[in-house]
């Protein structure tokens, strides 16, 4: 039989906070092992921080500023969701302010650099 | 005349005493066909022994919904042409709940729930006293009656994967009905209530997926009800209980 339909953005929102709260978690002990070498070994701290470089460490930066990002307003929308006696539409209203917001701040930023 | 247009219909089939399989029916398509005239057509012409349950036909007994392509819908008002796949449908029973035979689940632990969940009426007054006048525009009210057009159907409950986690949580429906309560000036028994839902398995058990609110045929909004009993069974844990 068919899987059980789950494609609706409630849901998807909720998947996708699950699996970036889990991506960090497995990110952040690393971040802490790698910073706790600035005080322990300096020398194995840059020869680790040269792997940076590499393109698919890039990548990967990227793809966890992407984590970042989207834990962030996924707590933020259920915080939101759960705690702010809101009806559909001023949620809409909100969500769209804060999309226009980071919309012209990223713009922003983005001709600064 | 041309020849009708023939749709697959899977059908799961079995209980707990029989194995699970699945059959297929070669079932005419009507014009404003509903997947209920499609498993009715399949008990009246294709094979008596088919179990599934309705009673209204027109979307007010909320008995005879069903999984239809994964999805839970009420089958008496869900046209065919709207779920059609590939001239293609698969019925299921609901999810989430024991099935008796067939397209027949058992809805007893959903029911059962529902009175866990004091989903009953708590009265102010007794039969001696004059009715109470509400005012429909107070906003308590306005919240508890967005919720009370609930048939009982159980599409929440079957959507939702917190119930399919866990046997101890209340769902979706029962814990709107709490919350349409807590919000009726004329239920006396507001503790009771938040006892009831603040528990294991309760309203902090709802992990904020959506699925009722995405798939309630009446267009309801339990998400945002068990979001309501978070914040009253929050607000009561930080200010005390009412004296």
């Amino acid at each position: 039989m068919k899987a059980v339909a789950r494609a609706h953005p409630l849901w998807l929102a909720y998947i996708l906070h699950r699996i970036s709260g889990i991506g960090l978690a497995l990110f952040l002990p690393v971040h802490f092992w790698v910073l706790s070498l600035a005080l322990n070994n300096a020398a194995q701290l840059d020869a680790f921080l040269t792997l940076s470089d590499l393109p698919i460490v890039k990548l990967a930066e990227t793809g966890l500023v992407f984590l970042l990002a989207v834990h962030m307003f996924g707590g933020l929308r259920l915080m939101a969701l759960e705690w702010l006696p809101w009806n559909a539409a001023q949620k809409t209203w909100a969500a769209a302010a804060t999309a226009g917001a980071f919309f012209i701040s990223i713009i922003f930023l983005m001709q600064a650099i | 005349m041309s020849e009708r247009e023939i749709i697959s219909v899977t059908v799961q089939r079995g209980g707990p005493d029989t194995p699970q399989r699945l059959q297929v029916f070669e079932v005419p398509a009507f014009e404003s066909q509903t997947v209920l005239d499609v498993v009715s057509w399949i008990q009246q012409n294709a094979d008596p022994t088919l179990t599934y349950r309705f009673a209204c036909r027109v979307g007010m007994c909320g008995s005879c919904a069903m999984m239809v392509n994964g999805v839970p819908r009420w089958t008496c008002r869900t046209h065919v042409n709207k779920v059609l796949n590939g001239g293609k449908i698969e019925i299921a029973p609901l999810r989430n709940l024991p099935v008796i035979k067939d397209l027949a689940a058992d809805m007893d632990p959903f029911f059962d729930k529902w009175v866990a969940a004091e989903g009953r009426h708590h009265p102010t007054r007794s039969r001696d006293d004059d009715i109470a006048a509400i005012n429909p525009e107070q906003p308590e009210r306005v919240v508890a009656s967005s919720g009370i057009e609930c048939i009982n159907c159980s599409i929440c409950y079957s959507a939702c994967d917190t119930v399919a986690g866990d046997p101890d949580y209340l769902g979706p429906a029962a814990l709107q009905r709490a919350w349409t309560l807590y919000n009726d000036a004329k239920d006396a028994d507001k503790d009771t209530i938040l006892d009831a839902v603040s528990g294991k398995g309760g309203c902090h058990s709802c992990h904020s997926m959506g699925s009722c609110t995405a798939y309630c045929p009446n267009g309801l909004d339990p998400l945002s009800a068990i979001a309501g009993l978070k914040r009253a069974t929050t607000q009561r844990f930080f200010k005390g209980r009412a004296k």
